[in-house]
């Protein structure tokens, strides 16, 4: 698993490539962690070279949209979700959870 | 094949399975259903059975049997009481959403048949899943 940050103005554009399972997912966390940390609560998460996800990256998922939709101050959005991650996300009943745009400039351009 | 209960063999798990059931003709969404069924139930495994016990290995083995695949996973370690496993909230909002028991969830939506046998000898878990 690999994940790459770009900032923008009224965004962090964050990209998770690779599989992210519990043997990976403390560091996907982590990653996730370092921008609310930096006060950074508007994330626009790239999922296109994602090859899988298990639940312990949903958990990851879910804590971190908690903390940037606290306050209003702002929420994790996906984009270019791949199908099967989306199947599974559909059925953990997560999809209802995360806004999820196909294109990364409509996906930025929301906040 | 037996695998040490850690998290790093994940992946070998994954790519065990899906070995199996390509060479039997799945299709890729199927397998992709198998990959998460048997990390959610080997990382059950790893982190409920074998809470704090080192060096534990568990056994997994996965068979074709007429159109289906039987996966079959063998630990020694706490038992596991599906009467603690709490079914998820899927319409419960963000703050109030658990994530505990998800694991369990995806496990039995995703597979045909689950079934969980545990004796003094040990734990047990056989599930089914039907070539589309």
């Amino acid at each position: 698993m690999e994940v790459t940050t770009q900032e923008f103005k009224h965004c962090d554009l964050i990209k998770v490539r690779g599989r992210v399972d519990s043997s990976t997912a403390p560091q996907f966390s982590k990653e996730l962690d370092k921008a609310t940390d930096n006060g950074k609560y508007k994330i626009v998460l790239d999922m296109s070279e994602l090859e899988y996800m298990s639940s312990a990256g949903f958990r990851a998922l879910l804590a971190t949209q908690r903390n940037c939709k606290r306050y209003n101050r702002g929420e994790v959005v996906l984009v270019k979700v791949p199908d099967r991650i989306r199947e599974a996300l559909d059925l953990a009943g997560f999809t209802e959870l995360f806004k999820t745009f196909d294109d990364t400039t409509e996906a930025v351009g929301s906040f | 094949m037996t695998f040490p209960a850690k998290f790093e063999f994940l992946d070998e798990i994954r790519d065990m399975v899906a070995e199996t059931a390509r060479s039997a003709g799945f299709s890729e969404k199927t397998i992709y259903s198998l990959q998460l069924a048997a990390d959610e139930a080997a990382t059950n495994i790893i982190e409920h059975a074998y809470a704090g016990v080192k060096n534990a290995t568990f056994s997994i083995s996965c068979e074709i049997k007429g159109d289906q695949i039987v996966i079959v996973m063998r630990d020694t370690g706490k038992s596991f009481d599906a009467k603690n496993v709490k079914q998820p909230n899927l319409k419960a909002d963000l703050a109030e959403r658990q994530i505990g028991g998800l694991g369990v969830y995806l496990i039995r939506k995703l597979m045909d048949t689950v079934q969980y046998e545990s004796s003094a000898s040990g734990n047990i878990l056989t599930m089914t899943k039907r070539r589309d």
